[in-house]
């Protein structure tokens, strides 16, 4: 303040740089200490932060997916194994350039326009920091090829790992599932590294999700030296996985495959069990699909080719699949009738329909079978015989025995779910609909028309209840100390007496002398049986448009002196019986001499155009040259909406619900001329000069 | 002093700093020979030639005269602005900016010989003004307007820390040449208040994003706060001893950014510690002392004026730059002196040294010039 102006002079001056360039020094060497200060901080108080930060920087964790554990059969045979395997997996995040990179790979991997396609659609769906698959079983010169380029394809991984093979494909795909890369789904529900570990797959459906933590086994850890651009400098250390362990099923890897192949091209299934165990050995569902091709997730063309097929190859049809069981029931009514005290000489006479209340129930043989007794309505499959009894006996006693021996029961199986049908009685009718019994109610469940539905499986455990005469459970564990079944209690002269007259449908004077076994020493026992999907007035069932025709089925069990084995054939709008106990007959045959039944499959399949697996191959083929890319996009919901729609839709389409009398579908008494390759038009029986068959006045 | 048997020119080189200074760029080269992976090539040989050469030049310079330095001054600060301006009409005829000048043999950034030429112009500005004009706006227009013209220039390139340097250095000449101290005051004030202006209308997004990611670089720690992370972290890791010569692996894995330039501070602390940082402050501590010391005992006020703003310049680099890597300091692209790898910013601040040299000098050598 005092220095005016005009007083400045060299001496001032001279002081004042002094004074200032204290200040600057002060400043210059405050800073220093400042900076020394800061120094030690950072270096000394938060030393151990920054120790760890870097270390974190410089060491990479990664997760080896642990090797799943294998699902084998009852004689240790792999249904689901795991084959080492080159793969590459898009971290969608760590690209930069996506649309470059995607070309880049495709040109080095040599993918179609079709793998391309799909793949740009996985990762649209992806959550951006989960890999996603491009390829995997890739062979070592291409795994090699994209493995040097990975400095200018940032996000892509090069990994040696193992992947799920399926031996036998599309023969186990509804029992197995199929695995597949977690979903965003998956892992908002499990947050678990490993889920997002690249080629890590979890069971996505059938057994393959309901074992998933047996299966899924502890994850190994590499730790690696990686530069800040993700270069792999050098390994530090690594722990092994541990595998997961093997389930080991019921199933004979050999007989499943036999009986998805022997299904050929229809929609059906096949359910064998053992009569004593309960023991599943084969668990069928055709048309399925290829569950090593899904492990890389849906394809636009596998997706259309699965939507396109009315055969709904995405339905497990022994667990799904809901049917009127036909006269597959009358076995188990006659049992009703033997314990109600009935005895099996008492006959009636047909004359191919009886008159229930006001209506007129028909047989299906409109020429009638005469005088009937129970055996005769066995294996004739008297429909006349079962209207007159069933009336006299009572519903509340057949439906009791259905349940007895399984029908409308769900079972305590590692399986993702079942649809278990309807035993109708007067008190479910009631409640359901608020409508009373009426006697045809009786006459359409005697003949498993009407209300009733039941799975496959249930009429192969009802089938292995009535051959062994046990509460037989069915079982997909192999357990050999299991608790023997206990006796459900029939008197054996009741069962002896069915199991004869279902022993004569097949090599007697029955309706199904086609399925007698080609073997000396083997009788087996059966029962057809033809359930109509729409009214007469629709279709005849036999022809005609292929959804209108009669489901066909057939349970049988053999030897039939000594039960040891049960089956359930079931083949979708069939035409009638006579398109399932042929397959029956042949994966029985199959039980007990393998290169006999091997060598009849051999032959249809020439017919055919080969397996399963083979003929899926050239439909893939087919639709890839049809459609290219072109075919539409699969979005994660429609996925999941149609595999519900295919379980769900089933229960009302397949049985439409018909107050009155059902005209139950012809049975073919008559020994067929051979048809190997399609067993469909069936000549019609004689027809009846019966007026019209359902009166349409009633309700 | 001296034993007999050294030459007597060599004798008279003021060896208590230039022992340092080697031993710190001998020391800049190891840290530079790791930074490359345990080779001389291709930081460590040419930082070592650079010094020599610049050295030998600044060697040189100590044995010119004062009244050459006085000489030079106005037409050395025209020639700067020369270039200056011819950097600017390069970079508009090539479409975009430029800061260098290709020379053929070496590339020139004329930016960075501004921050020399600036204290020597203002040294002899205030050299030759009246005392008694010192506070006056005769002592005020004429400087700003020396620094406000290449400052301006330099802006348009637009580089903000050269242009910070060379305010930096003007300012300090101006403050040390006895200007009131209410106008200093003043224009603090003043920049108080435009500072918020100009962050939010003169600074690039890339600059406004470098002051916003310093203040929290959490934020962003992949992106602008990255540089700055990961720089603490080779610092803090190094601990007091540091990771042992040839191990940091922030800079050997590439986490750190411009581990051989900006960021060799803390390439060097994350292998030698706390212990080499500390070495390091030392050294410049002894340089900027020495420095300021030849500004304290000048017999006259231009060689004062001169020696001082050269020490200032020298100092703005070691300031900013460690700030800048300690996490103190937004990020600025200015390297650490003697230690990071290039040749502008070594020769700049050999030409300040160079000067500190011949101040000193002129003091020993020949008394009663003023």
């Amino acid at each position: 303040m005092s220095l005016g102006k005009r007083h400045v002079s060299i001496g001032t001056l001279r002081n004042s740089f002094d004074r200032r360039s204290l200040v600057v020094a002060g400043v210059q060497g405050g800073l220093g200490l400042l900076l020394a200060g800061r120094l030690g901080y950072l270096a000394v108080a938060q030393n151990a932060k920054y120790q760890l930060e870097s270390e974190s920087n410089r060491v990479n964790l990664s997760l080896i997916p642990p090797r799943r554990g294998w699902l084998l059969d009852r004689n240790g045979i792999p249904l689901a194994s795991n084959r080492a395997d080159y793969r590459i997996d898009i971290i969608p995040d760590r690209m930069s350039d996506g649309a470059h990179t995607i070309t880049r790979l495709g040109e080095i991997l040599q993918l179609t326009a079709v793998d391309l396609r799909d793949l740009t659609d996985k990762i649209e769906r992806s959550n951006g920091f989960a890999p996603v698959e491009v390829a995997s079983g890739v062979d070592i010169e291409r795994y090699a090829a994209v493995s040097v380029r990975l400095p200018e394809l940032p996000g892509v991984i090069t990994q040696r790992g193992f992947s799920r093979l399926y031996p036998t494909g599309p023969s186990v795909g509804h029992l197995i599932g199929h695995v597949g890369t977690a979903s965003a789904e998956d892992f908002g529900k499990e947050r678990n590294p490993l889920l997002i570990t690249p080629g890590y797959k979890i069971g996505k459906d059938g057994l393959e999700k309901q074992f998933e933590m047996t299966l899924r086994g502890k994850p190994g850890a590499r730790r690696v030296e990686v530069t800040a651009s993700g270069r792999i400098v050098r390994d530090l250390d690594t722990r092994d996985d541990v595998p997961g362990k093997p389930v080991r099923l019921t199933i004979d890897s050999q007989l499943q495959d036999y009986a998805a192949r022997r299904l050929g091209p229809e929609s059906g299934s096949v359910v064998v069990m053992d009569c004593n165990s309960g023991d599943l050995l084969a668990m069928s569902s055709m048309p399925s699909f290829d569950p090593n091709s899904f492990s890389d997730g849906i394809g636009r063309i596998e997706w259309k080719m699965l939507s396109d097929d009315d055969h709904v190859p995405l339905r497990n049809k022994v667990l799904r699949g809901l049917y009127p069981p036909g006269s597959t029931v009358k076995p188990m009514v006659a049992l009703a009738f033997l314990e109600a005290g009935l005895d099996p000489e008492e006959s009636v006479g047909c004359g191919g329909g009886l008159r229930v209340g006001n209506r007129v129930f028909h047989c299906w043989n409109r020429g009638g079978h005469g005088s009937v007794n129970m055996a005769k309505a066995i294996y004739q499959s008297c429909d006349v015989y079962f209207y007159y009894f069933a009336q006299k006996i009572g519903m509340e006693k057949i439906a009791a025995m259905a349940r007895r021996l399984g029908l409308g029961q769900e079972f305590e199986l590692p399986v993702l779910g079942q649809s278990y049908g309807t035993v109708p009685d007067p008190e479910w009718k009631l409640r359901k609909y608020d409508r009373e019994w009426q006697t045809f109610d009786t006459a359409n469940a005697t003949i498993g028309q009407g209300y009733m539905l039941v799975n496959p499986l249930q009429q192969a455990v009802m089938t292995a209840r009535i051959a062994s005469g046990k509460m037989v459970m069915p079982r997909l564990l192999l357990n050999p100390s299991a608790p023997e079944a206990s006796s459900l209690d029939f008197p054996q002269d009741h069962l002896d007496f069915v199991h004869q007259a279902m022993s004569d449908v097949v090599n007697g004077p029955g309706t199904a002398g086609r399925a007698r076994l080609p073997l000396e020493d083997v009788k087996l026992a059966g029962k057809t049986g033809t359930a109509q999907v729409v009214g007469l007035n629709v279709s005849s069932g036999k022809g005609g448009p292929w959804k209108y025709r009669d489901h066909g089925h057939f349970v049988c069990f053999a030897p039939f002196d000594k039960p040891r084995y049960a089956c359930a054939v079931v083949i979708e709008h069939g035409g009638g019986s006579s398109a399932a106990y042929p397959v029956a007959r042949d994966v029985m045959t199959f039980l007990f001499d393998p290169a006999k039944a091997l060598e009849v499959l051999h032959g249809y399949e020439k017919v055919w155009g080969g397996t399963a697996q083979q003929r899926l191959d050239v439909k893939y083929r087919a639709y890839t040259a049809a459609f290219g890319d072109s075919a539409p996009k699969v979005t994660a919901d429609e996925e999941k909406k149609k595999a519900r729609e295919e379980e769900e839709t089933q229960q009302e389409t397949a049985q439409p619900i018909v107050e009155g009398p059902r005209t139950p579908p012809p049975e073919p008494v008559v020994p067929l001329p051979p048809d190997p390759a399609t067993p469909v038009s069936v000549p019609p029986p004689a027809p009846a000069t019966t007026p019209s068959s359902a009166p349409e006045s009633g309700q | 002093m001296s034993p007999s048997f050294i030459p007597e020119p060599v004798a008279r080189q003021p060896w208590h700093v230039i022992a340092p200074l080697v031993a710190l760029v001998l020391f800049g080269c190891a840290v530079l020979y790791s930074a490359a992976g345990g080779n001389m090539q291709p930081y460590a040989t040419s930082h070592l030639i650079r010094f020599a050469l610049f050295l030998a030049m600044a060697l040189v310079m100590a044995r010119i005269p004062q009244q050459v330095y006085k000489f030079m001054a106005y037409p050395a600060f025209g020639g700067v602005l020369v270039l200056l301006l011819l950097v600017e009409m390069l970079g508009a005829i090539g479409g975009g900016s430029q800061r260098w000048l290709s020379l053929g043999f070496m590339t020139l950034q004329p930016s960075e010989l501004m921050k020399p030429t600036i204290v020597l112009v203002l040294a002899r500005f205030y050299d030759t003004l009246p005392a008694a004009m010192t506070a006056s706006w005769r002592g005020l227009l004429p400087a700003g307007a020396l620094i406000g013209v290449p400052v301006g220039l330099v802006l348009l390139q637009p580089d903000l820390g050269t242009s910070l340097a060379i305010v930096f250095g003007g300012v300090v000449v101006m403050f040390l040449a006895g200007l009131p101290l209410r106008w200093f005051l003043g224009a603090a004030g003043a920049a108080a208040i435009a500072a918020p202006l100009a962050f939010f209308a003169l600074l690039h997004d890339y600059q406004r994003n470098r002051v916003t990611t310093f203040l929290d670089p959490e934020s962003d720690p992949l992106g602008a706060g990255y540089h700055i992370t990961q720089s603490k972290i080779a610092i803090g890791s190094g601990g007091i001893f540091g990771k042992g010569f040839g191990n940091g692996s922030q800079s050997h894995l590439e986490y750190l950014p411009e581990a051989h330039t900006d960021f060799v501070f803390a390439t060097m602390a994350e292998e030698w510690g706390m212990i080499g940082g500390l070495f390091v402050l030392i050294v410049f501590g002894l340089i900027l002392r020495w420095g300021m010391r030849v500004a304290s005992n000048g017999k006259d006020r231009f060689s004062r004026l001169l020696a001082a703003g050269m020490t200032a310049t020298i100092f703005f680099y070691i300031a900013v730059n460690l700030m800048m890597v300690m996490g103190l300091a937004p990020v600025v692209g200015i390297p650490l002196p003697f230690m990071s790898h290039g040749g502008s910013s070594m020769m700049t601040v050999m030409i300040c040294f160079g000067t500190l040299l011949a101040a000193d000098r002129w003091q020993t050598r020949s008394t009663g010039i003023g």
